[in-house]
């Protein structure tokens, strides 16, 4: 790990010297630690990035902060002192983030977060986010539930801080539509059984089940409600969007609903959609570096910071030159006035109210048929 | 709650106790002959389960690549003991006595896995990987401190864990596995839906245990770990050696894990540190039944799936709490009725 970061001061360094007036973007992920999932495909996209915008050369430093707020705050020093960074992106997990925004908000730079985080009032000034509210995704699912006649939601979620922040946001969220979830089920990732909690649910003989959690764990609760002859519809998070839920969940995934970034699907998206012809290029260039099916939504979380920088540099480029306190805060201005930056997971238009910039454009629903995603009109 | 859901409670309940009770046997029967509390025999339930889901797909597992390393390991160790001792043909004998076994099974495995021979090879296969880690690892990670406290030997048993499952991370993936059933099929019984493979388990569960009543009670080698158990000194002095019964001991433990393995993988996905929490709910049972007594750990451990058979079904959040918390009044009551007469520490 020390030599990994001492190679990359050192690039950093070399590329640093000669031309001051580049822009010097840093990166903190989580490339290793239990949140290497999101933080691979991330460290991935790097490489996609683009090189230039307004004739003006981009030079990239990254970070592996092991899914540890810490060195995430100690990755993010270097960055400001030893890269003069412009615009700092990371981390990839919430407690991460946090560390990081709280830093960039200290020195005064701004800083795209690949996590949706709730931020405290002086750290939300210069974060913006790259991924969707959850609150989104949460608005998605309740619509399909709307239309479709869902009166009774059963609930089985992870009992630990993803469970807990989806059950608030779906409790506001269900307000006023007149359907109730009942009853409230938790399970552990590494249960092995989750029957106890899946006959409360078929015995209450809701219409349709939200299962909340992430990965290959999230099939369990599917496997079990098919033994128990669970007829309803079944919805998931975009935490269960990998491949390997569908691998280990089999047939009983089949006719599961859930919510993912646009991304996800771009092939099938309709021409007209804002996300189809970048996703399309994205997982195409993914996929060609690192094997068929291996595109994971969250790199393309990086991959939209690449299309923001190039929207919004230009803007902070006719105020300052790079390197400056004048440029950071320009480049602020411009992120907060994002006006149709179109990015793989959907459009961005912020305002000082809105560091998300996400609409319903950002997230479509996704069916699993036939053991694969199939978007849903 | 109707008879319908408490029919299907205790069914849940019977099969997680009959595989805790499995893990509970197996802890009993190490701590009985070494004094060693195993936690790593968790991991010898997933790395069994997850090579099982890897030959399945005809794979190697990465547990050939561990079995190799212990084995060096454990040859490296004995051979520098023979030197020590200045003879050389033997340290030759016990390197190539470990090492042999080893890069056969290895090549056996690197050879069949692939042509995918199906499900009976590949849990012999399985099997032959996974029971000889047992004496490697005790070896390795215990034998040279055989006559330590019980604390020590605890705090070697949780660094083996800790490295087992890092490694498991490293040879297995992120990603949880499940393997196909080995007795596929299902029927009804009133309301009650009962799958082949969990009568398997609880089927097999009542063999084994059957077989180790057998075998302690009329075998020489049972004998003799009964010996070494109750006695440890008396049974060096009447010839016994202590090392060979921990070696016994730890491949017992590990042929229990595979077989936990064969029956548990289908009904659950396992991941790499699936291990830990298993056995843990294993280790309870057996603290509840006095890690000593094989009856009152398998009696303890079909109790431990009930109540969080029922615990997930009332108070699903505080599943785990209740199931370790339960451990609390027992140590209460034994700490209050024995009367700390430890014959060793």
């Amino acid at each position: 790990m020390k030599v990994k970061f001492a190679l990359a001061g050192l690039c950093g360094l070399f590329a640093a010297t000669p031309a001051l007036a580049d822009i010097s973007v840093c990166i903190t992920v989580s490339a290793t630690g239990p949140a290497a999932s999101l933080g691979v495909p991330e460290n991935n996209t790097i490489p996609m990035l683009p090189k230039e915008v307004a004739g003006e050369a981009i030079n990239y430093t990254s970070f592996d902060d092991a899914t540890d707020p810490t060195a995430a705050v100690k990755n993010v020093r270097k960055c400001i002192e030893e890269q003069k960074a412009d615009l700092l992106i990371g981390s990839s997990t919430t407690p991460t983030t946090i560390a990081v925004a709280g830093v960039a908000a200290e020195t005064k730079t701004p800083v795209l977060t690949l996590a949706p985080v709730g931020l405290p009032e002086e750290s939300e000034v210069w974060a913006f986010r790259t991924p969707q509210p959850v609150s989104q995704m949460a608005g998605a699912l309740v619509e399909h539930m709307t239309a479709n006649g869902v009166k009774t939601l059963g609930f089985i979620g992870y009992a630990d801080g993803y469970g807990e922040l989806w059950l608030n946001v779906m409790n506001k969220a269900l307000e006023g539509t007149g359907i109730t979830m009942e009853p409230i089920e938790r399970f552990a990732r590494n249960d092995t059984s989750v029957t106890g909690q899946v006959l409360k649910l078929v015995a209450a003989r809701p219409d349709a089940v939200l299962v909340v959690a992430s990965g290959t764990p999230a099939a369990l609760p599917n496997l079990a409600l098919a033994e128990r002859g669970y007829e309803g519809q079944i919805y998931h998070t975009h935490g269960s969007a990998s491949l390997d839920f569908i691998r280990v969940a089999g047939a009983s995934a089949e006719g599961s609903i859930l919510p993912v970034g646009p991304v996800v699907v771009a092939a099938q998206l309709p021409d007209s959609h804002p996300s189809k012809a970048l996703g399309v290029e994205y997982t195409k260039a993914y996929e060609a570096a690192h094997g068929e099916g291996s595109l994971s939504s969250f790199g393309g979380h990086m991959f939209d910071a690449g299309q923001i920088i190039l929207a919004t540099v230009p803007v902070a480029l006719e105020r300052s030159a790079p390197g400056s306190e004048e440029f950071r805060a320009a480049l602020r201005d411009a992120l907060e006035n994002m006006n149709e930056v179109a990015g793989v997971h959907g459009v961005f238009n912020t305002s000082p109210d809105d560091h998300y910039g996400h609409d319903e454009r950002s997230r479509v629903l996704v069916r699993v048929e036939n053991g694969a995603w199939k978007y849903m009109e | 709650m109707d008879v319908t859901i408490a029919l299907f409670l205790i069914q849940d309940g019977i099969i997680n106790g009959a595989i805790y009770a499995l893990l509970a046997v197996a802890l009993v029967l190490v701590f009985a002959v070494t004094r060693v509390i195993l936690i790593p025999q968790g991991e010898f339930v997933t790395f069994a389960g997850l090579s099982l889901a890897a030959m399945e797909t005809g794979s190697v597992p990465g547990a050939v690549w561990l079995l190799l390393v212990l084995a060096a390991a454990a040859a490296a160790m004995d051979a520098g003991a023979a030197l020590r001792e200045r003879s050389p043909a033997k340290a030759v004998r016990l390197a190539a006595w470990n090492l042999v076994p080893a890069i056969a099974i290895a090549a056996a495995v690197l050879a069949m896995v692939p042509l995918q021979l199906g499900l009976g090879v590949n849990i012999v296969l399985c099997a032959a990987l996974i029971v000889p880690m047992g004496p490697y690892l005790y070896r390795v990670a215990f034998q040279p401190l055989a006559d330590a406290s019980v604390l020590v030997l605890l705090i070697a048993s949780v660094g083996a864990h800790l490295a087992l499952t890092a490694l498991g991370l490293v040879l297995f993936g992120a990603e949880g596995y499940r393997t196909s059933p080995v007795v596929s099929g299902s029927f009804q019984i009133g309301p009650l839906f009962v799958t082949g493979q969990s009568l398997l388990v609880v089927g097999a569960t009542l063999a084994l245990l059957a077989g180790l009543a057998l075998f302690f009670g009329r075998t020489l080698i049972g004998k003799a770990l009964m010996a070494s158990a109750i006695n440890r000194r008396g049974a060096r002095l009447v010839g016994i050696p202590t090392m060979l019964s921990g070696r016994i001991a730890f491949a017992m433990a590990a042929a229990i894990g595979v077989v936990s393995a064969v029956l548990v993988a289908p009904l659950t996905t396992l991941y790499y540190d699936s291990g830990f929490i298993i056995g843990l709910k294993g280790f309870v049972a057996a603290i509840i039944g006095g890690l000593g007594a094989y009856p009152a750990a398998v009696a303890a451990a079909l109790a431990v799936g009930l109540l969080e058979a029922f615990s997930s079904f009332w108070a699903s959040a505080f599943k785990e709490v209740i199931v370790f918390a339960s451990i609390l009044p027992v140590l209460l009551w034994r700490s209050l009725t024995s009367t700390h007469g430890d014959e060793e520490d």
